[in-house]
């Protein structure tokens, strides 16, 4: 793997003057790197983890099981990237078990999302059902805690 | 006007010098706000896993003492950890002892086997227990310095030179804390040697040895020779981020830790019982995090000693440990007052290198067990500091 790519894996915020430093290379080195990393689609935004709790009040957040017909050439492929054109789909997963596509998605208001998924998604060509489950409450978000951080904040300063 | 209750206090425990790392703790602690790089303990919080067995025990009931030596099915997970990874092969129910910490396992150590007026040799810089440890044990230490020409790795000559009629044990630490040396295997050889020459008993405290970043981690106790009087301590707090857990153990002949139970029984007991059941999940399962948050120091270490470098603090590349220890004396000041001042002028913490004994005179000890923000930071106000109070010469 990169080690710029390691770097931003690590996940601190740094800009390229800082990950030049700590990776020893000519910043306009670390620059290429991060367009490769885009131009290639190894690296593919730079959106920030958000506390779903603390912004975006009002979006409705929902996971969708698609059940959808494979295709004699291109399986699941070519109706999966039709779904997920639509604004509304975060993420889009071909799964195994008991259905075909999980969704991520997100609307304004459950009224939107609600919509989405009975005009939009139900009625493609190729979709068997759908089963939608609204999110209540976030508890970790990629990988971070919401409702009780670690605290260690009572760590002496200095020791031996 | 001297407090009249002094009177009371032992003369071997008054005579004793304060820490001066607890001295440089209490003025770091009036600046919250510093960027501290003082700390001698992992960034990391343990591994969920090992703090949910300790939640599990908990729940369990598990509130009671142990056996002396500490839960046999932790002691047989040590042997097997022990044997796995240094090659060492010890009895669970006769060679092992489960230990408050690592720091508790030196003192009983010491405690059971010097006689009054017994001679230790020890390498210096080193952690601030050795030398207090030793006396308290009412024995004499006998420093030998380790330079920063060698990487703070141990000269075997320099060992024999101080060596003296009287010296009864050799205790050595790698990798170091504060250093971050260590010592290679021809090396140790010479010094096994030299033990097995003088009749010494070895006590190796091994506890960084998880965090070697290169090159193979020796212990002396499986040189030729050498188990049969060598007292292995090792411990759970850096590798597996356990500080605060206070759990280590020690592995040796029956009769030395037999000796030591005597003392452990009277004094501890056992180590906490919540404690050795998270110990017994980070040896079990523990290893994989171990390689994380070790990959993740090999590539701060990099940063912050080619930082120093650049800056003029001319700083050694530590082959294990979370320290970096750069020599400062290119700013003409003590160490000392090297960190006052880059504390009260920049707010960032490091600690003098004379906290560690004499022989850390000229030098600080700055853990790298930190984030990058953090460690880009400190290094850059350590430079500018640097710009005001001398004119380094640059590398």
């Amino acid at each position: 793997m990169s080690t710029v790519l390691q770097l931003l894996i690590e996940g601190e915020r740094l800009d390229t003057a800082q990950m030049a430093t700590i990776l020893d290379l000519p910043e306009a080195d670390v620059s290429a790197e991060l367009k490769r990393l885009q131009a290639e689609h190894v690296l593919l935004g730079w959106r920030p983890v958000l506390n779903p709790e603390r912004v975006q009040e009002d979006a409705v957040r929902a996971v969708i099981e698609v059940r959808i017909s494979p295709e004699r050439e291109g399986g699941f492929d070519r109706l999966a990237a039709r779904i997920g054109q639509f604004d509304a789909v975060e993420s889009c997963y071909l799964m195994s078990g008991s259905y075909d596509l999980l969704l991520f998605a997100k609307g304004n208001d459950l009224r939107e999302v609600a919509t989405f998924v009975s005009e939009r998604l139900a009625s493609v060509e190729g979709v068997l059902s759908t089963a939608t489950h609204f999110m209540l409450r976030a508890y970790k978000e990629q990988g971070h805690l919401l409702l009780s951080p670690t605290e260690s904040g009572e760590k002496p300063a200095v020791s031996p | 006007m001297s407090d009249p209750s002094q009177r009371f206090v032992a003369d071997h425990v008054g005579g004793l010098p304060r820490s001066g790392i607890r001295d440089f703790f209490a003025i770091v602690s009036a600046m919250p706000q510093a960027i501290s790089l003082g700390i001698g303990e992992p960034d990391f919080v343990t591994p969920w896993h090992i703090r949910e067995a300790a939640i599990f025990a908990l729940e369990k009931g598990k509130t009671s003492y142990t056996d002396n030596l500490g839960l046999v099915r932790l002691r047989t997970e040590i042997t097997r950890y022990v044997e796995n990874n240094f090659g060492l092969s010890y009895h669970p129910e006769k060679e092992v002892l489960v230990a408050v910490g690592v720091s508790e396992a030196l003192d009983i150590a010491l405690r059971a086997v010097l006689n009054p007026g017994d001679k230790v040799l020890y390498h210096e810089p080193c952690y601030v227990s050795y030398m207090p440890s030793i006396r308290l044990a009412h024995a004499e230490p006998i420093a030998v310095s380790t330079s920063a020409e060698d990487a703070f790795g141990i000269d075997p000559d320099k060992v024999a030179a101080a060596w003296e009629p009287g010296c009864k044990v050799l205790l050595l630490n790698f990798p170091t804390n504060p250093t971050g040396g260590v010592t290679e295997r021809a090396k140790l050889e010479q010094l096994a040697r030299f033990a097995v020459e003088k009749d010494l008993l070895v006590i190796s405290d091994e506890i960084y040895s998880e965090l070697t970043f290169e090159g193979e981690h020796v212990s002396i106790a499986t040189l030729s020779g050498m188990q049969e009087r060598t007292i292995f301590l090792h411990g759970f707090s850096k590798a597996f981020a356990m500080t605060g857990f206070r759990i280590g153990y020690a592995c040796g002949p029956q009769s030395l830790i037999e000796a030591m139970m005597k003392i452990h029984q009277y004094s501890m007991l056992c180590a906490p019982i919540l404690s050795q059941e998270a110990a017994i999940e980070a040896l079990k399962n523990g290893t994989p995090a171990v390689e994380r948050m070790k990959e993740a120091y090999a590539r701060r270490r990099e940063l912050i000693v080619r930082r120093f470098n650049e800056m003029g603090l001319k700083c050694h590349l530590p082959r294990g440990s979370f320290y970096a220890f750069p020599s400062v004396e290119v700013s003409g000041m003590e160490s000392i007052d090297f960190c006052k001042g880059l504390l009260e002028q920049a707010e960032v913490a490091i600690v003098p290198g004379t906290a560690f004994g004499p022989g850390g005179a000229g030098f600080a000890r700055a853990s790298f067990s930190t984030s990058y923000e953090r460690i880009l930071e400190a290094t850059d106000r350590i430079e500018r500091y640097l710009e005001t109070v001398g004119s380094p010469v640059r590398v």
